[in-house]
């Protein structure tokens, strides 16, 4: 077991470097000087000079690239051209939101998807399928921008049972915290709902065909060990894989869903750098955001041979 | 009588239409009575097998009677069912390698049976799940009990399953080729196993083989199937030596008996198929193949009877063979 997870965290950190330099140089391959969209009025040579000389800009490549990784090992990643404040701070205020929304998202999502799946399969070819199909066809096909807009419009708009926009932190207010975030948490883990929903029922169909299924049935177990012992539990590495994979997605879509509901998140404080050429923000954002797909990958092989055993005894041969 | 079979019919509905698997078999199983069930491929023994506790997929459509110690199996519903599975009828399946869960070890899926038909604690079933480990001939039981699947060979597997399957003593032992997958020292290993269960807890075994071998080395009593019937049913030493059905016959001659082959050095091939049926017809379904098949045997199916000297062996032919003549 350690061996394996040694090689994995080699080569998780591998990438990381790996991502760094990409994410450093890919940004300042992007058309539009920032020196002047800074200047503002004064786009005089003098002004936008001293404009580079304040930012660093003026430096060499590889002397920015040395100074950004330095600062970034120190949790420094520079002041916000947009705002002026630290964008750690920035980060430290925006990115709690997100992890918020996102884990509830993909629970809520797991949590029917998995549910819904199980059901199609055991229930194969009877209307619960159907009404699952159905669903996870809605959830695959409609955007979530819509999908948002429509809930605001008659969840929040029209009844007022849920805010239509704002935030509130959980640690000042656990309820207001919930209400605000379980409506764009829901309309997030839409998509994702569906998509498990599909897999853990293919998946399971294979599974419930399985011969050991069989061999559990003919032991006299209860359906429920059956489904759940033996079937799903063989199903769980595709649904691991599934949610691994579709975190990239999940992250986006926080950035629709998070503008759409006014949210102050990671997403929103993403959009307002782009558009504002505001490179220590992007730079921090997509590190940061690489960083965590990196390490949620590294989670996900942890998790693969923790269902497994074969995975386990297969790195520890390696 | 432990198990009573009769006239079983079972077809299942298909995308391609119905395909008949079994039609009308007769059956008994007396109890620490191994018999044994031979048949080319597809001619629907694990078909049969699996009906007996209710194990076919829905597709499936049965009927007839199955009685266990004289209650009745088809159609009962599934709790009564579950309480007989693993309890009353066990399985032991052919194919070893994904029989068992991947990722529960073996002591946990031993254990899980004794869980659900006997009150034992977790100390217990652990403690009995090594036992059984050993009782099947497995070395230092108490380490492979936290073994999984994948960490044991194919003939310990199969071994395994029958831990699994004999764990709460079980009145009926079904094995469906409990060997076709294991080499011959394997094979034997596993066959000593059965016979065991049988002389200690009197445990009635219906074994499940296309190898006659298999059915001269353990069987009592022989049940010969084609094409979804019984074609003939004999003690086995009565049946490898006046085979009275032709499919019987060339079964026999198909396979290496010592003795038997003595001065031949070629098995003979029965020439054709075993056929697909959509419905049984009123006819012997081997007359194709047959060399003794004539117009009363593609007009009407000829019934299981009794032959002229043994009550005990049975035969569907209108022509049946005559050994004394051949000699
Ligand atoms: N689930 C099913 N759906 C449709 N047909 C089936 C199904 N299961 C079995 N059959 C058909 O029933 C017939 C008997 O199958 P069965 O598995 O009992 O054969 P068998 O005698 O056990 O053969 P083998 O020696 O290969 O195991 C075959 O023609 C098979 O195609
Ligand atoms: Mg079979």
């Amino acid at each position: 077991m350690p061996r394996y997870l040694l090689t994995r965290a080699w080569h998780s950190a591998l990438t990381l470097v790996l991502a760094t330099i990409v994410v450093f140089l890919g940004i300042r391959a992007l058309p539009g000087d920032p020196a002047l969209s800074l200047a503002g009025e004064d786009r005089s040579p003098e002004a936008l000079a001293a404009i580079r000389a304040e930012y660093g800009l003026d430096q060499p490549m590889i002397v920015q690239f040395g100074r950004y990784v330095e600062r970034a090992l120190h949790g420094d990643f520079g002041t916000s051209i947009r705002t002026g404040l630290p964008v750690s701070d920035m980060i430290r205020t925006a990115l709690p939101v997100t992890i918020e929304l996102s884990a509830l998202a993909i629970l809520i999502a797991t949590v029917l998807g998995v549910g819904a799946g199980v059901v199609a399969a055991v229930r194969r070819g009877r209307p619960a399928e159907w009404v699952a199909n159905g669903l996870a066809l809605i959830g695959l096909s409609v955007p979530h921008f819509w999908l948002g807009l429509l809930a605001i419009l008659y969840l929040s708009v029209a009844t007022g049972l849920f805010p239509a926009s704002g935030f509130v932190p959980f640690t000042e207010d656990p309820i207001g915290n919930l209400h605000h975030i379980i409506l764009p948490a829901v309309i997030l883990g839409t998509g994702l709902a569906a998509i498990i929903m599909r897999q853990t029922r293919s998946a399971m169909l294979d599974s419930l065909s399985a011969d050991y299924v069989r061999t559990a049935k003919a032991k006299g177990l209860s359906p429920r060990a059956v489904i759940g012992r033996h079937a799903l539990r063989n199903s769980l590495i595709v649904v691991v894989t599934i949610v691994g994979l579709q975190l990239g997605g999940l992250i986006s879509g926080a950035v629709v869903t998070e503008s759409i509901f006014g949210l102050p998140g990671f997403g929103k404080m993403t959009i307002d750098a782009v558009f504002q050429r505001d490179y220590p923000v992007i730079q921090a954002v997509i590190l940061l955001t690489a960083t965590a797909y990196i390490v949620i990958n590294f989670l996900v092989d942890l998790l693969y041979s923790v269902i497994d055993p074969r995975i386990r005894v297969a790195g520890e041969a390696a | 009588m432990i198990l009573e079979v009769a006239d079983l019919t079972v077809s299942f509905v298909t995308e391609s239409g119905d395909v008949s698997a079994v039609d009308g078999v007769n059956l008994d199983l007396d109890a620490g009575e191994i018999v044994g069930v031979v048949g080319e491929s597809g001619c629907g023994k694990s078909v049969t097998a699996m009906s007996l506790a209710g194990l076919l997929p829905r597709s499936a459509r049965v009927s007839g009677s199955v009685r266990l110690r004289g209650t009745e199996l088809i159609g009962a519903r599934e709790p009564e069912l579950r309480r007989v599975r693993g309890k009353e009828i066990a399985y032991i399946f052919q194919e070893p390698m994904t029989s068992l869960n991947p990722v529960l070890t073996v002591g946990r899926q031993i254990g899980e049976v004794l869980q659900e038909h006997e009150r034992l604690s977790r100390k217990q079933v652990r403690q009995r799940a090594v036992e059984l480990l050993s009782l099947v001939g497995i070395p230092s039981p108490a380490n492979r009990v936290d073994n999984y699947p994948h960490q044991l060979s194919g003939g310990m597997r199969q071994r395994v399953m029958i831990a699994m399957a004999v764990a709460c003593n079980p009145t009926v032992l079904v094995a469906d080729e409990p060997t076709t997958a294991l080499d011959v020292t394997a094979q034997a290993g596993i066959l000593d196993v059965l016979r065991n269960l049988r002389d200690r807890l009197g445990t009635s075994v219906l074994i499940i083989t296309h190898d006659l071998g298999v059915i001269a080395d353990i069987a009592d009593r022989v049940v010969v199937m084609y094409a979804g019937r019984v074609v003939e049913q004999a003690p086995v030493v009565e049946l490898f030596a006046h085979p009275h059905h032709h499919y019987t016959d060339g079964l026999l001659k198909a396979s290496p008996t010592p003795g038997r082959h003595a001065g031949t050095d070629r098995l003979q091939e029965i020439p054709g198929l075993v056929p697909v049926l959509t419905r049984q017809p009123d006819a012997c379904t081997f007359a194709d193949r047959c060399p003794a098949a004539d117009q009363k045997c593609r007009g009407s199916a000829p019934p299981l009877t009794a032959s002229s000297g043994s009550q005990a062996h049975l035969a569907a032919c209108w022509h049946p063979t005559r050994q004394e003549a051949k000699r």
